[in-house]
């Protein structure tokens, strides 16, 4: 009889191995090309994005199309927060964060009167329309093409009591600029909401509250009898799912001060449905996982070009090295969206439960292995 | 003994059709009442009606002398009203000690709590229930098994005790051994007997004659959307009219 094998101990033990690995990037992705703190954060912060997704889809069973609208809330509200107030990040991402959680409140009220294919169909629908307002009729909030950015002129009041500076001053952290550390400080900022941002997720899936989400995933109609209003708890994963959201949003522009449009478009909400599938819907991890191997498909492999591949291929013959760059270059540089579109199929056909579901079936072997080697 | 639940003059029509017309009908509490009737005779649509599933177009459902008219399915529940379906409806994805926990944190804390540092699996009053209400179905043996994966018996058995630790008043059931192989339905029986030994008052809908004789201590016969006879099991089974209504008035 198999023994339970989720304790507070072995959350820990995750959690600590967690923070472990994502504090050590800077060393670990060094030799896979990717330890510069640009595409670091870029890890950290669609991570985050991605654990908040799974909360509502993962846990709750509501798949939203619409999620990379918080993300240009949480944009729009920090910026505005650097033009007028000050450029100190922190209390422009608070800021942030709770302007797409009372935004997340109106859309999750309206969106979660219906569930399944409607659910995702509203989400998507009010996203698009968020996405087009900011582009037209809010141009006076969101700046339209151009996006928002920061200016000379912008009051910046609380600074300007502070110093009176020429130029537009960099974001920083109580004097400290995103900048420093040769860019560190920046990644190791994401990293630590990214932490806390895994942690905060243990302690929803395996609180009482974690449980009655995963009820409503399973079987709504026995929640329903069961004495249970579901609403809250509904409109609360929602709400948090969109406040994760909205830091991932704050800290892209914390980390570059401006906000766009583009961030909202229903690609961007695409992109965090993948990561989530291709991670593991559901697990802690696999989201965050699925994040940075996406990200980092899209920033390394587009960055291959055919010279780079007729080099590596440059210790066979000619007509073989050239050959191997030819076919190979289709799956890079301007092609790699077909590498991660093959990648996600394989993973959907053959590990519905994604990665982590791969990782599970590895452990899986060694454990038979061990107990086989014990019996012996 | 007290009436526990009053339905009287309820009406309920879907488009032209008549679901349920002029059904009265008193359960009293502590006894196992049977509610039967030939296919499409308003059984499982009279039991939607309690729940708050379905509302009526007209007529009164009491519990304990409260309407239950506009009430939302969970306070039903929360009321002393559980249900089982004719299929388990139980969270398949899910261990069955999860399964537990679920209604019993909601019977605990009845409404919403967003309260991150508090697992259900360690809260001793809550593991310390459901272990017994999986006990009272020899379930806790199988505690972390994946609730999907039971017989239909024991999904039908998981069910029961995630009703049962929720301390019902009353209990409806919609065909509690459909599908149930002889042997399943005998146990059943048994289990079904032994928790009206312990006072909880029973609503049963069943096809099955075997198990409505085994069980019931009064029998309503529904056709047609109306009771058409009510009584004790021995005045049910030699009354004309329920032949009639089964057999559609044919000579046996």
């Amino acid at each position: 009889m198999a023994k339970s094998t989720i304790t507070p101990r072995s959350d820990l033990i995750l959690f600590l191995g967690f923070t472990a690995v994502v504090l050590l990037m800077p060393l670990w992705l060094q030799p896979l090309g990717a330890a510069y703190p640009d595409l670091m954060q870029k890890f950290a912060i669609f991570g985050l994005f991605a654990i908040g997704f799974n909360i509502l889809f993962g846990q709750t069973g509501y798949l939203s199309f619409g999620h990379a609208a918080f993300i240009g809330v949480g944009s729009y509200a920090t910026v505005w927060v650097f033009k007028l107030m000050t450029m100190n990040v922190i209390p422009a991402m608070i800021f942030g964060v709770l302007v797409s959680g009372v935004f997340a409140l109106v859309i999750g009220f309206v969106c979660l009167r219906r569930t399944g294919i409607y659910f995702s169909i509203l989400t998507l629908a009010l996203a698009q329309m968020s996405y087009n307002l900011a582009y037209s009729v809010l141009t006076p909030i969101t700046n339209g093409e151009t996006g928002l950015q920061l200016t000379t002129k912008d009051p910046r009041f609380l600074d300007a009591v502070m110093e009176t500076g020429s130029g537009i001053p960099p974001t920083n952290v109580f004097g400290i600029e995103m900048s420093a550390w040769d860019g560190l400080f920046g990644f190791y900022f994401c990293a630590a909401f990214l932490i806390l941002g895994f942690y905060i997720s243990i302690r929803i899936t395996r609180s009482s509250f974690g449980s009655m989400l995963r009820g409503i995933k399973t079987n709504q109609t026995r929640m329903m009898y069961t004495g249970l209003n579901t609403k809250p708890y509904k409109l609360a994963a929602f709400v948090i799912s969109g406040m994760y959201a909205g830091l991932a949003g704050s800290l892209m522009a914390a980390v570059d001060p401006l906000a766009g449009a583009e961030r909202m478009q229903w690609t961007a909400s695409g992109e965090v449905v993948l990561m989530t599938i291709l991670g593991g819907i559901g697990t802690l991890v696999g989201p965050v996982i699925g994040a940075a191997v996406i990200k980092y498909a899209e920033n390394i492999f587009s960055a291959i070009d055919k010279s780079v591949l007729i080099d590596l291929f440059s210790f066979m013959p000619d007509a073989i090295g050239s050959g191997l760059a030819a076919v190979t270059s289709l799956f890079v540089g301007k092609g790699w969206h077909l590498t991660l579109g093959i990648l996600f199929m394989l993973v959907v056909i053959y590990l519905p439960g994604g990665i982590m579901e791969g990782i599970e079936r590895i452990k899986r072997r060694f454990f038979a292995k061990d107990h086989a080697n014990n019996d012996a | 003994m007290s009436n526990i639940l009053e339905i009287s003059a309820v009406n309920l029509s879907f488009g032209g059709l008549k679901a349920l017309d002029d059904v009265n009908l008193t359960v009293k509490e502590g006894t196992v009442h049977a509610i039967i009737g030939p296919n499409g005779a308003g059984k499982s649509t009279l039991l939607n009606s309690i729940i708050g599933k379905l509302t009526i177009d007209s007529g009164s459902i009491q519990f304990n002398g409260k309407s239950m008219l506009g009430v939302q399915p969970h306070e039903i529940n929360q009321l002393g009203i559980s249900r089982v379906f004719q299929t388990p409806e139980i969270y398949s994805d899910l261990t069955l000690l999860e399964n537990m926990m679920i209604p019993l944190l909601a019977h605990r804390d009845g409404a919403f709590k967003l309260n991150l540092w508090s697992r259900g699996d360690q809260q001793r009053d809550i593991l310390d229930k459901a272990q017994h209400f999986l006990d009272d179905m020899n379930l806790w043996i199988k505690r972390d098994v994946i609730a999907g994966s039971l017989s239909r018996g024991d999904k039908r058995r998981l069910e029961l005790a995630m009703c049962l630790s929720q301390e019902p008043k009353l209990l409806l059931l919609d065909e509690p051994t459909a599908g149930m192989a002889r042997a399943d339905t005998n146990n059943t029986i048994d289990l079904l007997k032994t928790i009206a030994g312990r006072g909880i008052t029973m609503a049963i809908i069943e096809h099955d004659m075997h198990v409505v004789f085994s069980l019931a201590e009064r029998i309503s016969v529904l056709a047609q959307g109306h009771v058409i006879v009510e009584g004790l099991p021995e005045e049910i089974k030699g009354d004309p009219r329920v032949k009639e209504a089964y057999l559609g008035g044919a000579e046996v």
